[in-house]
């Protein structure tokens, strides 16, 4: 099966408002803490539809991030489709947790992606030298719930004959 | 999918092959960053057009004489060209380099918050090229990273992978301003505690780098420091631009003629 003929118009439009939502200029003071969008969306997604939303759709999807912040070609998709790969393992288990449970999960993979990206970027040179590189663990973790209900309503509207 | 993930890095890290890659999918990032622009752009137009009448006519008659200032200057500007132009002739040296100046707008999009990086809307198209520099009335901005087609990544000075070769204007003294990432600061390195500079003195640029014209105004001197135990003075030093507020900049072609290896004879 062509993987991009399984991937329902909703997702995709999604996607593009995270793409959006990670290049909308905010005031310099809470910038660094900005969510992240796309992660969220893909785990969502991942989590849904585990079967069409893979690592493939994660690895792109973080190629034009790259492309998108103008950072090293590959670092994004990296991490996009590891944290992809851990959603495609526990699945199962995190449709059942509570919200809160679920942004625990979130909140360790925006981590591990933040802590990949540290690390290329200390490898080449340019490590961002501020505590605040963390903070959007935090913010993606609170505003799980949001995005939680805003893609399931979508979901739930649109794409219920899915698995 | 890892080791392609990490094949890419190392390519796009060490070799400049992957270029027309990432070209292809900027064009296509570029509809959505004109789109995240377009209502930040139309909600500073309409704010424009409700400013008052007389705050227009104001302005319009501040502008208007501005123009005769900078129009009276001119006059003396090309006169002292030619002057230029005719000495030089005299002394067998090359003429001066001829300059392009053409208004790029920029994008309102965030990049990587810890690095300091714009997207302006001109590209290869508008025959942008790498390393370009980028000014705009007050002083240097920076320089382009990366053309595309239609837009264009560019590095600012206060990046803290920037470093930019400048000259001190009271006493020539040649330093290199290195970004702070803070679009406010720059830092001087390597310059030792027996040197003339203070507080307030211009940095100009000094065309060492080949990549700036010379004497194109940068930034301000705002501190001197000397903490005991250092070799170097810790300097730092304001931008003459506002980095982080410009909506425009002007890119600047110069045709700038090969180095001579030697100084002319004089006969």
């Amino acid at each position: 099966m062509n993987p991009w003929m399984a991937i329902p118009a909703p997702v995709l439009l999604s996607l593009l408002a995270a793409f959006a939502l990670t290049i909308v200029p905010l005031p310099s003071a809470i910038a660094p803490a900005r969510p992240e969008w796309v992660l969220l969306v893909l785990v969502y997604w991942g989590m849904a539809f585990p079967r069409r939303v893979g690592i493939l759709v994660a690895f792109l999807a973080g190629l034009f991030l790259d492309v998108l912040q103008h950072q090293l070609l590959g670092q994004n998709a990296l991490a996009m489709a590891l944290a992809m790969f851990i959603v495609l393992q526990i699945y199962p288990r995190m449709r059942v947790h509570p919200l809160w449970q679920q942004a625990v999960v979130v909140a360790f993979l925006v981590g591990l992606t933040r802590l990949l990206n540290i690390w290329i970027q200390g490898a080449i040179g340019f490590p961002p030298g501020s505590g605040l590189y963390w903070s959007p663990i935090l913010t993606s973790a609170l505003l799980w719930p949001l995005v939680y209900h805003i893609l399931r309503d979508a979901r739930r509207r649109w794409l219920l004959h899915l698995t | 999918m890892v080791l392609v993930a990490l094949a890419l890095m190392a390519l796009d890290h060490r070799f400049y092959q992957l270029q027309t890659l990432r070209s292809i999918l900027a064009s296509v990032a570029y509809p959505l960053q004109v789109a995240v622009d377009a209502p930040i752009r139309a909600g500073s137009r309409i704010l424009d057009s409700f400013s008052r009448h007389e705050q227009l006519v104001l302005e319009n008659r501040l502008l208007r004489s501005d123009l005769m200032e900078l129009r009276a200057r001119q006059l003396r500007f090309d006169a002292l060209q030619a002057e230029n132009d005719r000495l030089r002739a005299l002394l067998h040296t090359s003429a001066q380099a001829t300059e392009r100046v053409e208004i790029a707008k920029l994008l309102a999009v965030d990049l990587d918050p810890f690095r300091q990086q714009i997207v302006i809307n001109k590209g290869r198209l508008d025959e942008v090229y790498s390393g370009q520099p980028l000014i705009n009335a007050e002083g240097v901005i920076g320089q382009i990273l990366t053309p595309n087609w239609t837009s264009s990544t560019a590095l600012l000075i206060s990046d803290p992978g920037h470093a930019l070769p400048v000259i001190v204007a009271r006493t020539g003294l040649r330093a290199l301003a290195v970004g702070s990432g803070n679009p406010r600061r720059l830092h001087l390195r390597h310059v030792p505690p027996q040197e003339d500079i203070e507080e307030g003195d211009l940095l100009l640029t000094s065309g060492l780098g080949g990549r700036f014209p010379p004497d194109l105004p940068v930034a301000r001197i705002v501190s001197v420091e000397h903490l005991p135990g250092q070799p170097f003075l810790a300097i730092a030093a304001e931008p003459l631009a506002a980095l982080d507020r410009s909506r425009e900049a002007l890119l600047l072609w110069t045709d700038t003629p090969e180095p001579e290896r030697r100084p002319a004879e004089p006969e």
